[in-house]
């Protein structure tokens, strides 16, 4: 074996050199504006630190799901953690996205999917199949950071907590918040209901909702079914695939609860990059609609109310 | 039937351009050649017509004309492809044909190129090692029982033809000359079919991380897009086996679970 190139005449080397006649630059260069759009778009959202909740509702931007800490009727311990120092806060101001965007973006990093999305739209490594390389070194994923990959199934693990809190979070969307007389409740802050600026990292009105009703809004179908397009995602991960069976040689001679699970997991690993780039697609959306709803910007649709007239 | 409809068989033939790579390790060019085009043709048929008509001299590998052998693996447009499974309807009505030898292995002459690296690797890979005398899942008579949906995955990897073009369109081997290191997709494929193996009892983990540097393999997926038989490589070969080096190397839990119930394969 040589370790010397291979000197083959008849190709052209470097950067794009290829005969490929299709256009093969489509799917990169749109996988890599869609990845890139994506990442602007949940970084400015999860600086921006409020709009995240819906005011007269239970909807909650997957964005800031689960809120740890925070502002809203939602967050678990209301203001920011004694653990943001004050002079972290005067440059970066907290946001409760900060606290569990790190789980969803760890995992897609780290994902098999997106992984061949990134190393060929934005790391160009290959930019597509037979087409030329300029780059002189390669490491593959045999050293750091790459390598850091392999621990792709620890994500998983919060990833499956996360989506049942998504999954929550989309029930919850289909329940209201009433007041004693059964109309709309609506939280406050200094005796005006929360809109505007009275969304980002204000400190509510000690007042609580009487009870909560069904009802049906065009953002609870919207929070519904984020959570189904994740855990579809979720659920078909390579990792999954081989910790519930496929690290197995034998399965038996009928085929056992794990073997199913198994094919159950292939199932959905067959369409891993639909899941992928869907759930990511409507993730986004859903944080747009709950923001633009909470903005003024738009008004949710209410399909069945259950408000008192 | 339309193939055969008398309005096609009276036409005149269509003629399409065919720029060949001619020359050897030394160096060479690409050679226009015209070849008459009829329904059904594959890119190989026109090869052989150029062959017969106006280049006597021109090397090519081919044996069987039926996507089984292997052998006329070359870059058809700049696609790695069989030349007898590429039919001519699948390439654009319009432009010259563009056909290259493989890129990744030492070109000899023409289109054909020195693939026996391949075959070295090969060797290098444990065979399948049966239970030995005493195993649990022998039966009392020395024979074993596996079932079909437990082989169903080493026989998907058991089609593979040996064509090398995923081993060709692997950008570990093509770009990076890494042929030292890296053990190419194919090899993986073959590994897969051995681990996965119900009867095997052999552990390749240590292999394909030392050895064969699963690691390079950045599952970019080019090697499942040009095989001819549709296995799913990078989905149930490579990344099955990165996650069991995973488990064996790089997950401190697995670890734990082994120290304490101790290692088996299962």
């Amino acid at each position: 074996m040589s370790s010397a190139p291979i000197s083959n005449a008849a190709h052209q080397p470097g950067w794009f050199a290829t005969e490929r006649k299709d256009p093969w630059y489509v799917s990169p260069l749109a996988i890599g504006a869609l990845l890139l759009a994506f990442v602007v778009y949940s970084t400015a959202v999860g600086l921006i630190g409020g709009y995240h909740w819906l005011n007269g509702t239970g909807y909650l931007s997957p964005f800031y799901s689960p809120e740890i800490y925070g502002w809203g009727p939602h967050a678990i311990w209301q203001g920011a953690p004694g653990f943001w120092p004050e002079w972290l806060a005067k440059v970066l101001p907290f946001s409760s996205a900060f606290l569990i965007l790190a789980v969803p973006a760890g995992f897609r990093l780290t994902c098999y999917y997106y992984r061949k999305a990134y190393y060929r739209s934005i790391w160009l490594d290959p930019v597509g199949c037979a087409v030329g390389e300029g780059r002189k070194t390669y490491w593959g994923e045999n050293q750091l950071p790459l390598i850091l990959w392999n621990a792709h199934r620890y994500f998983l693990y919060l990833a499956i907590i996360v989506g049942f809190i998504l999954l929550y979070d989309g029930i919850k969307a289909f329940w209201f918040p009433v007041d004693a007389a059964g109309k709309q409740f609506l939280w406050t802050v200094g005796g005006k209901a929360v809109e505007g600026a009275a969304y980002v990292r204000t400190t509510l009105d000690p007042t609580h909702e009487a009870g909560w009703k069904f009802g049906i809004g065009l953002g609870s179908i919207i929070l519904i079914i984020n959570p189904l397009l994740i855990m579809g995602y979720t659920f078909g991960c390579h990792s999954l695939r081989h910790l519930v069976g496929g690290r197995k040689d034998r399965f038996g001679p009928t085929p056992c609860g794990q073997y199913k699970a198994w094919r159950f997991v292939t199932w959905l690993n067959e369409h891993h990059d639909k899941w992928a780039m869907g759930s990511l697609v409507w993730v986004g959306f859903t944080d747009l609609y709950v923001r633009l709803c909470a903005a003024g910007v738009w008004h949710d649709v209410m399909i069945y109310s259950p408000f008192a007239k | 039937m339309s193939d055969h409809s008398p309005s096609t068989a009276t036409s005149a033939p269509a003629k399409r351009t065919f720029r060949i790579w001619r020359g050897d390790k030394n160096g060479g060019g690409f050679k226009s050649y015209q070849a008459e085009i009829t329904t059904g043709m594959v890119v190989l048929d026109a090869v052989h017509q150029i062959q017969a008509a106006d280049a006597n001299d021109l090397s090519v590998r081919w044996n069987c004309k039926a996507g089984k052998c292997g052998s006329c693996s070359a870059e058809i447009n700049g696609k790695p492809r069989l030349m007898c499974m590429t039919r001519m309807e699948t390439l654009p009505p319009e432009g010259d044909v563009t056909i290259q030898p493989l890129k990744a292995f030492p070109n000899i002459r023409d289109l054909v190129t020195d693939v026996s690296w391949n075959f070295e690797q090969n060797k290098r890979i444990t065979p399948l090692t049966a239970p030995p005398k005493g195993d649990p899942d022998l039966f009392a008579d020395g024979t074993f029982r596996m079932y079909q949906h437990e082989v169903d995955r080493s026989q998907e990897f058991r089609k593979c033809i040996e064509c090398f073009l995923c081993q060709d369109v692997c950008h570990v081997l093509r770009e990076h000359d890494l042929h030292t290191e890296f053990i190419g997709p194919r090899f993986l494929v073959r590994a897969a079919s051995l681990e996965m193996h119900p009867l095997d009892r052999a552990d390749r983990t240590s292999f394909l991380k030392y050895q064969a540097n699963i690691g390079y393999c950045n599952i970019t997926k080019c090697c499942t897009e040009v095989c001819p038989e549709h296995i799913h490589i990078t989905d149930n070969a490579i990344i099955p086996l990165k996650e069991r080096v995973v488990d064996a190397y790089y997950d401190p839990v697995a670890k734990v679970i082994r120290w304490i119930f101790g290692a088996k394969k299962s």
